[in-house]
């Protein structure tokens, strides 16, 4: 199971990683006459077997939407051409479309590949600084005890209350509606974070709070070392508590990327994310005609997937009764 | 036990002001305001208008002891998008995501505890597969549960997609508007339910196993206690207590899930309501919201701190920490 989960989760972060060269397009190039045009068929068949090739998606009515695919050429896959793994031949309109093409005519294939990458890097940086500002934030409430202690787990109780969703689509809806891509992602950065620390904190004042009293510490302490350097030897206690709650971070963090950018209040469409590009299946009934929009919730899915796989794995197994 | 209630009920209070303060004040500070509603071909006067109308023309804590001179006595201004007070515009959205929250949550306790008491005690093929199914849709949240669940009922027609009611749902009888409501209602529960169900099982499937290592069943079961009255009667009722120790913590998530579930499935409800206010910079609307969720949430954490004090004794006695 946990190892099931790693394997997942390495899969996505390396796809994530050489997204330039998974992608058969280019994320943001329009085939204008390909608009919801389905995934393309791939065939390895023609009389006999032959190297894998797709046919061309000719339109058939504009209104319907409705496509088939032109027999007359067989359109061979490139492999390693243009400094793609694989791609067909999209400059003259016959591009390969694993998941179809969106209301643009843009290859969602290619689109969630490159999507993977904002997803991905805004939660795990913000799980990063959740981390750091939790960490240091439990390290001192533990560490100092008394008023301060109290005040910073009061706070801490207060926001673990709070339902994140609303007041974190109130913080991003004071701010100006229309941002550019790079301030979206630091202001999400910084909502995010601020929901993300409570819990880390919490464990980690906990796991000080005990710790502080060891003898290691005491023996530190009574060699003359400040809180700082105290702290130093006591953080090491918390590593494994951090990771877990840092990687338990990073799948909320992208559901509450794709809900921002659901709703409008995330990154700008232009930009392709898992969010975003889940807000081009908002419409119900286009779904029901072009199912592969669906194809960012499959991806969010697998990454939370991998994640509770993961934290699962550690658990005990269930006793049995009556044997 | 007094005194805790006072406590929590001045906690209560505490948030509910803070909470919507802390919008108004917030979306008062945010760049535009109700005016840009009025469109491109508003004269000056009539911007100025608007602006004094809604008190946007004051200092922001004149404007707020305003406000909440008149909120205390439950006036909450009037909202610029609907053009009608806020007072009944919230109370009305609010029964609608008061109505979901409830169903799910009573849908996924029931649905989650009965699974969980199935995958802690048994060890056989049904518990492994109700562990795949529950990792599967814990896995699902809200926001993909429900585009989910929407694309399949506009797949099938088996339910309709999204809205609480018909069109000419107006038009009906007592009897036949019910049934159109609870026609509407599975979709939005089940996006909101089967997530948490899948957390309440996973829950009650660890807790009840840690109980079933404890001593007195042992004791219990050396004197002969049949192993389902033992899981059911003893163990289950110790292992509750984790389930309520959460109880307070799902509310928030409910809520914050009602959200998403409102918005996808157009549920008139509070959710999508802030929503609007939000982006239209309808302040007042947007802290009548704000007040009513933040009420929500207290209300929610006090019933799971209530239950929590009925499952386990220790907690009761250790009253009023």
């Amino acid at each position: 199971m946990k190892r099931a989960g790693i394997g997942l989760v390495i899969v996505v972060a390396s796809i994530a990683l050489f997204a330039p060269y998974l992608a058969p397009n280019s994320p943001d190039r329009r085939f204008p006459n390909l608009l919801y045009a389905p995934p393309t068929r791939v065939y390895v068949r023609q009389g006999g077997f032959r190297a894998p090739f797709i046919y061309q998606w000719r339109i058939v009515s504009r209104l319907e939407r409705s496509f088939r695919e032109s027999r007359v050429r067989a359109v061979p896959l490139r492999w390693f051409a243009d400094r793609r793994l694989v791609t067909a031949d999209p400059d003259n309109n016959a591009p390969l479309l694993l998941l179809g093409a969106d209301a643009y005519g843009r290859d969602v294939f290619s689109r969630l590949i490159y999507g993977s990458r904002v997803s991905l890097a805004l939660a795990a940086v913000a799980a990063v600084v959740a981390v750091i500002v939790g960490g240091v934030i439990g390290a001192v409430a533990g560490y100092a005890g008394g008023r301060l202690d109290d005040l910073l787990s009061r706070v801490s109780e207060l926001v673990l209350v709070l339902p994140a969703m609303y007041v974190a689509l109130a913080l991003r809806a004071v701010m100006p509606l229309v941002l550019p891509a790079s301030s979206v992602f630091i202001l999400l950065t910084m909502i995010f974070a601020l929901f993300g620390w409570p819990i880390v904190a919490r464990g980690v004042r906990a796991t000080i709070a005990s710790e502080r009293q060891r003898e290691y510490a005491l023996a530190a302490r009574a060699a003359g070392a400040g809180p700082v350097r105290v702290l130093r030897h006591l953080l090491p206690a918390a590593r494994g508590f951090l990771t877990v709650q840092g990687s338990l971070l990073i799948p909320a963090f992208i559901l509450a990327e794709a809900t921002m950018s659901y709703v409008g209040l995330g990154f700008p469409d232009t930009t392709p994310t898992w969010g975003t590009m889940l807000q081009d299946a908002a419409n119900v009934t286009l779904i029901v005609e072009a199912p592969w929009m669906l194809a960012p919730a499959a991806a969010i899915f697998s990454v939370v997937l991998a994640v509770n796989l993961i934290v699962q794995g550690t658990g005990r197994p269930p006793v049995q009764l009556g044997k | 036990m007094t005194a805790f209630l006072i406590r929590r009920l001045l906690f209560a209070i505490v948030l509910v002001v803070f909470a919507a303060s802390a919008a108004l004040l917030l979306t008062r500070l945010a760049p535009g305001d109700v005016t840009s509603q009025l469109g491109p071909g508003a004269t000056r006067a009539e911007i100025a208008a608007t602006r004094a109308r809604f008190a946007l023309d004051r200092g922001l804590v004149a404007q707020w002891t305003e406000w909440a001179g008149r909120a205390v006595r439950f006036d909450l201004g009037e909202s610029f998008l609907y053009n009608r007070p806020v007072a009944p515009l919230v109370r009305a959205a609010a029964v609608n995501t008061a109505a979901l929250a409830v169903v799910a949550l009573v849908t996924a306790t029931l649905l989650g505890l009965a699974l969980g008491v199935v995958t802690g005690s048994r060890h056989d093929a049904v518990a492994a597969i109700v562990r795949v199914l529950s990792l599967v849709s814990i896995s699902i949240p809200p926001l993909l549960a429900s585009l989910l669940l929407a694309f399949i009922a506009a797949r099938t027609g088996w339910l309709p997609v999204g809205g609480m009611s018909s069109v000419n749902a107006s038009d009906m009888s007592w009897p036949a508007w019910l049934s159109d409501l609870a026609w509407h209602l599975p979709l939005p529960v089940l996006a909101l339910a089967l997530p948490l169900a899948a957390t309440f099982e996973r829950l009650q499937s660890q807790s009840l196993a840690e109980a079933l290592h404890q001593p007195f069943v042992r004791a219990a079961l050396a004197r002969g206690v049949a192993p389902s009255g033992l899981i059911l009667r003893h163990a289950w009722r110790v292992s509750l207590r984790a389930i309520c120790g959460v109880y307070g913590v799902a509310i928030g998530a409910l809520l914050s899930g009602s959200f998403v579930v409102e918005y996808v499935t157009a549920w008139p409800g509070l959710g999508r309501l802030m929503y609007e206010a939000l982006r239209a910079r309808d302040i007042y609307l947007v802290a009548g919201c704000a007040a009513m969720g933040s009420f929500f949430l207290a209300i929610g954490t006090l019933a799971g701190d209530l239950l929590l004090a009925a499952a386990d004794p220790r907690v009761r006695e250790a009253e009023p920490a």
